[in-house]
């Protein structure tokens, strides 16, 4: 491995704050303004393409920008484990970016230059924890994607929109002051330093340091990042829904979510290390205590008929399956639960375009409008069934490849496999119940009395084109596994 | 006098400093018309800034000694004397007040309407002894510039202040003079039990004193500097005479004036004490983390923005004692910078409050609700300045509280623990405020004509928010002036060896 000294994981970042800028300053002329949105995230997925080839050759960029006392500093690095992440994350916003367009319009919502701008700052913080290199960056910006997506779930400034971002910002900010903060500081009383190991095993607490205070700072940084959905410090994420959909999409599917899993794997393994959670037993009951939320969660988007409610607590279960993989400590659990990073983000981020297309085309929210549209809107149907089916895990869709990683790293543990694999199971089974009679029903169920659907077609191409284009992504990455596998791989060699 | 480095050349730079104002102040009487007094004042706090920066490049981080010392006799028959002198615990503490005295003068330019010349007079002449008190290391002139900070202090509330300002003036007067009063008692009894009798702080230090008598001193000075900081429960009189005064005194007050309570702990109580010190650190971190809660919860109960601020700083100054306490280098140098911090942020929040209050005259949350709308600027200097003050990182008080709250950990997991809901309620009084005050309710009040802010006022605000990114991205500069003063000053408290190691030794069991 070599360190490689270079800006560029900085520069990638930067796309997006002055994409941000730029978009703040060209309100008046909407063209302009959505363009700089786009042109911010091209460059920024072209930056984060270039140093692919390098990562992928087992180098690593590294970039202090600022140090700040001994042992904290404001430093990047691009590994494989960053890139997981920062790929899917840049590349979905381009996605986005188009997609917003479509919606925003077509829904002649206000505030658009906020809601861009805010957009934009969301991913340089989604970005920024991609690439940070220590806790306090990570934290920085944590902090950054809390702040910055608050306007986005208050979008809409009714009185539904403010109780929903007011749950959103005082869960966030609790669990990231109350127990991230502490955490982070007793660390580095203990080590001296908030700087991440190189490896997985190894972890950073020097040998030595009592059993029950590093248990303690693990679980402070399993709840801490509530971000990543874990219940019981979930239930922002469905108050989160009634932002706009796009926001809904591209941050609760993508970005909000990913970072919060992204930071507690990113600690768990490099931080604590395996070494350190299988020797401490860290492993099976974080197992458990993550498979709780995931058959609950399951549950109760059983009993959802609000489509994106269906969708927010199907992403709460999925969330889960990331920490249980890693929590498994097997190579293979591992891999299984990174590699879904990617997989749920190009699954539910076109989950979240159907419903929002379906949407602007229909103004429906409820899956029981829905009987019998599909044969009016069969592009976002078909996209919608190809991405079910990726959650539910079915071959040859990208969350195939998840399910069959995790079921060898379950059977791979030495104790208590069975217990995990019939968590898995269930789990499946609930993801068939829950998603299955959605696109059943559109394309097969019957019409509701009455409605005939007269004058609905496709949502606006600017939409329609990116939900296919993430849905037959979803397909490729079930194919053909090995370009997201080649880092999940070198993350755990 | 081995402890004072006497300073270069033949310009008396401290005394300058103090001069400057002081000179200025008198120069108004002759100066006509209101528009030339408010530029005279402007003129004069700017050439005292000037002049106070190459105290920065010129200072000698590597010692502890006080630099550039002036020594004089004053009356020879009770050994009292004329002697200045900075080092690292006050350096940055005296650059802060002249830093922020021009912000304050540019703040009142249109607040003030009535009697400018009396007001500007009051400014100056806070500003020449607020610098006294960071720079005398003699008892009898510290004393006299202590008080003598109290009187234009007391004329900006009782004369500019609000509706209650009779009442808040003699609030904030009697309060601080009680403590003064008990000082004076401990000033006279250290002097008495010194052999030869002194006043000189420098000498007083490290005279091993009976241990009862530290206590009863001690005492003496910690109600004295308590009710100055403010420490809960002495905190009554904090809120009442922010609301009332002027923007100008508002900040005058809580970035300087409460930080001269803290540094009175670290330049008397500690170093002349240290014993009783010592003996009373538990009772003063509980009372500390006792004012975290309080002041947080307070502030997240308030409706009027400047009551908000001011049990905030209760909250904050609890940090800052906090990181006095743990008896540690980084609690010490996380409380001496958060003391910085603290008169960057809260001074620009102050000066947020007065912004709007010049175009709402109202600093009701409820009845400033949504001005975000019309006031686009501005509401982004207050965000920044609010994520400032919840300790956003990135921001300088993160940096002071990381410190502060490393060294309470290093002291004790359980006291530290306490104190992190603290953190939580500055978010939480924060984002209240931020949240009603950019975005309001669905139904908020009318703000059309609102106008954003001009030139003037964006000059005021810009350079403390460069200071809130200097030093939370890039501490080292005014970290490193610290570390020789803080390092001696725990020697001589508990002879501890200092250092930045890891405190990995200490905590672990």
């Amino acid at each position: 491995m070599e360190v490689i000294v270079s800006s560029k994981p900085l520069v990638a970042m930067l796309c997006a704050l002055f994409g941000a800028i730029l978009v703040s300053l060209s309100g008046k002329n909407p063209n302009i303004r959505e363009s700089w949105s786009v042109a911010a995230a091209v460059c920024m997925f072209g930056v984060i393409a270039s140093m692919v080839p390098e990562v992928m050759a087992g180098n690593v960029y590294k970039y202090q920008l600022f140090d700040m006392l001994p042992g904290l500093s404001l430093t990047f690095r691009a590994d494989a484990f960053s890139m997981i992440f920062a790929i899917v994350a840049s590349f979905l916003w381009i996605l986005a970016a188009f997609y917003s367009m479509g919606y925003m319009r077509g829904l002649l919502e206000h505030a658009q230059t906020r809601f861009n701008t805010c957009f934009a700052l969301s991913l340089f913080g989604a970005i920024g924890v991609a690439f940070a290199d220590n806790i306090f960056t990570l934290y920085l910006f944590y902090e950054i994607v809390s702040i910055c997506t608050y306007p986005l779930v208050a979008h809409h400034q009714d009185e539904e929109g403010y109780s929903g971002a007011r749950k959103y910002i005082v869960y966030l900010t609790t669990t990231a002051k109350g127990l991230l903060l502490p955490a982070m500081i007793l660390i580095y009383v203990l080590t001296g330093s908030l700087d991440f190991a190189d490896n997985i095993h190894t972890g950073i607490i020097p040998v030595g340091v009592n059993g029950v205070v590093v248990t303690i700072l693990y679980i402070c940084f399993l709840i801490g990042f509530a971000k990543n959905g874990v219940m019981p410090v979930h239930n922002w994420l469905p108050g989160a829904m009634v932002a706009p959909t796009p926001v809904s999409a591209l941050l609760h599917a993508v970005a909000v979510v990913k970072v919060g899993v992204f930071s507690t794997t990113r600690v768990m393994l490099y931080v604590f290390g395996t070494d350190q959670m299988s020797a401490l037993g860290l492993g099976v009951p974080t197992a458990y205590f993550v498979s709780f939320t995931i058959i609950t969660a399951s549950i109760i988007a059983l009993t959802k008929d609000n489509l994106k409610a269906r969708l927010a607590y199907s992403t709460v279960s999925q969330l889960s399956y990331i920490i249980l993989g890693v929590a498994l400590l097997t190579p293979n659990g591992i891999e299984g639960g990174l590699v879904h990073i990617a997989n749920h983000a190009f699954s539910k981020i076109t989950l979240f375009f159907c419903a929002g297309a379906i949407y602007v085309a229909t103004r429906k929210k409820t899956i029981s409008e829905m009987s019998g549209l599909g044969r009016t809107m069969p592009f976002t149907f078909a996209a919608f069934g190809i991405a079910s089916l990726s959650m539910i895990g079915a071959p040859p869709v990208a969350g195939f490849v998840t399910k069959w990683k995790l079921l060898v790293g379950a059977m791979e543990m030495e104790t208590h496999s069975i217990g995990i694999l019939l968590v898995l199971l269930a789990s499946t089974l609930l993801n068939a119940a829950y998603f299955a009679p959605v696109t059943y029903r559109a394309f097969f169920g019957k019409r509701p009395e009455g409605e005939t659907y007269e004058g609905i077609k496709e949502a606006p191409l600017s939409m329609v084109i990116p939900l296919m284009i993430a849905a037959i992504i979803s397909v490729i990455i079930g194919i053909y596994p090995d370009f997201m596998m080649t880092f999940v791989n070198m993350v755990t060699q | 006098m081995d402890f004072l480095i006497l300073h270069d050349g033949w310009l008396p730079i401290l005394s300058i400093l103090m001069i400057l104002p002081l000179a200025g102040a008198f120069l108004l009487f002759v100066i006509p018309g209101e528009n030339f007094q408010k530029y005279w004042a402007l003129g004069v706090t700017i050439l005292t800034a000037a002049v106070s920066l190459p105290l920065y490049y010129s200072f000698d981080p590597t010692t502890h000694n006080y630099q550039f010392g002036e020594h004089h006799s004053w009356i020879p028959a009770l050994n009292v004397n004329y002697t200045l002198g900075i080092d690292g615990i006050s350096l940055l503490l005296v650059l802060m007040t002249t830093l922020l005295m021009p912000l304050c003068v540019l703040c009142s330019w249109r607040y003030i309407t009535t009697k400018v010349r009396a007001f500007m007079f009051c400014l100056l002449l806070i500003e020449s002894t607020m610098l006294g008190v960071f720079m005398a290391l003699d008892f009898v002139f510290f004393y006299i510039v202590w008080e003598a900070t109290l009187i234009p202090m007391f004329f900006l509330i009782g004369v500019w202040g609000g509706e209650r300002k009779i009442y808040a003036s003699i609030k904030f007067f009697l309060y601080t003079l009680a403590g003064s009063v008990l000082m004076l008692v401990a000033i006279i009894a250290l002097y008495f039990n010194t052999d030869p009798h002194t006043f000189s702080i420098p000498l007083l230090m490290g005279q091993g004193y009976s241990s009862i008598f530290q206590k009863w001193v001690f005492v003496a000075f910690f109600l004295a500097f308590a009710i100055k900081v403010p420490m809960f429960p002495f905190h009554t009189w904090l809120p009442a005479a922010h609301v009332q005064a002027p923007t100008a005194g508002s900040v005058i007050l809580a970035s300087v004036l409460l930080k001269m309570g803290t540094y009175g702990f670290l330049r008397f109580c500690l170093p002349i004490t240290p014993a009783a010190s010592v003996t009373f650190t538990p009772y003063i971190l509980w009372l500390s983390v006792a004012g975290i809660l309080y002041g947080g919860f307070t502030a997240l109960a308030q409706s009027d923005m400047k009551k908000l601020i001011a049990y905030s700083s209760v909250g904050h100054m609890g940090f800052i004692t906090l990181g006095i306490f743990v008896l540690n280098p980084n609690g010490m140098e996380g409380a001496l910078l958060q003391m910085i911090n603290h008169g960057i942020t809260t001074g620009a929040l102050f000066l947020c409050v007065g912004i709007i209050y010049e175009r709402t005259h109202t600093r009701e949350l409820a009845l400033n609700a949504g001005v975000g709308m019309y006031m686009p600027v501005y509401v982004t200097f207050l965000a920044f300045f609010s994520l400032s003050s919840l300790a956003f990182p990135g921001t300088n008080s993160f940096i002071g509280e990381f410190m502060i709250l490393a060294g309470g950990f290093a002291k004790s997991k359980l006291i530290a623990t306490c104190a992190i809901p603290g953190a939580i309620l500055a978010a939480a009084y924060m984002l209240r405020m931020l949240q009603k005050v950019i975005w309001g309710g669905t139904e908020n009040p009318i703000h059309t004509g609102l106008s954003d802010l001009n030139t003037r006022e964006i000059v005021t605000l810009a350079p403390l928010l460069l200071l809130v990114f200097w030093i939370g991205l890039a501490p080292k500069p005014f970290i490193n002036v610290m570390h020789a003063s803080v390092a001696h000053l725990l020697e001589q408290v508990i002879g501890m060896q200092t250092g930045i190691a890891p405190m990995a030794n200490v905590l672990l069991p």
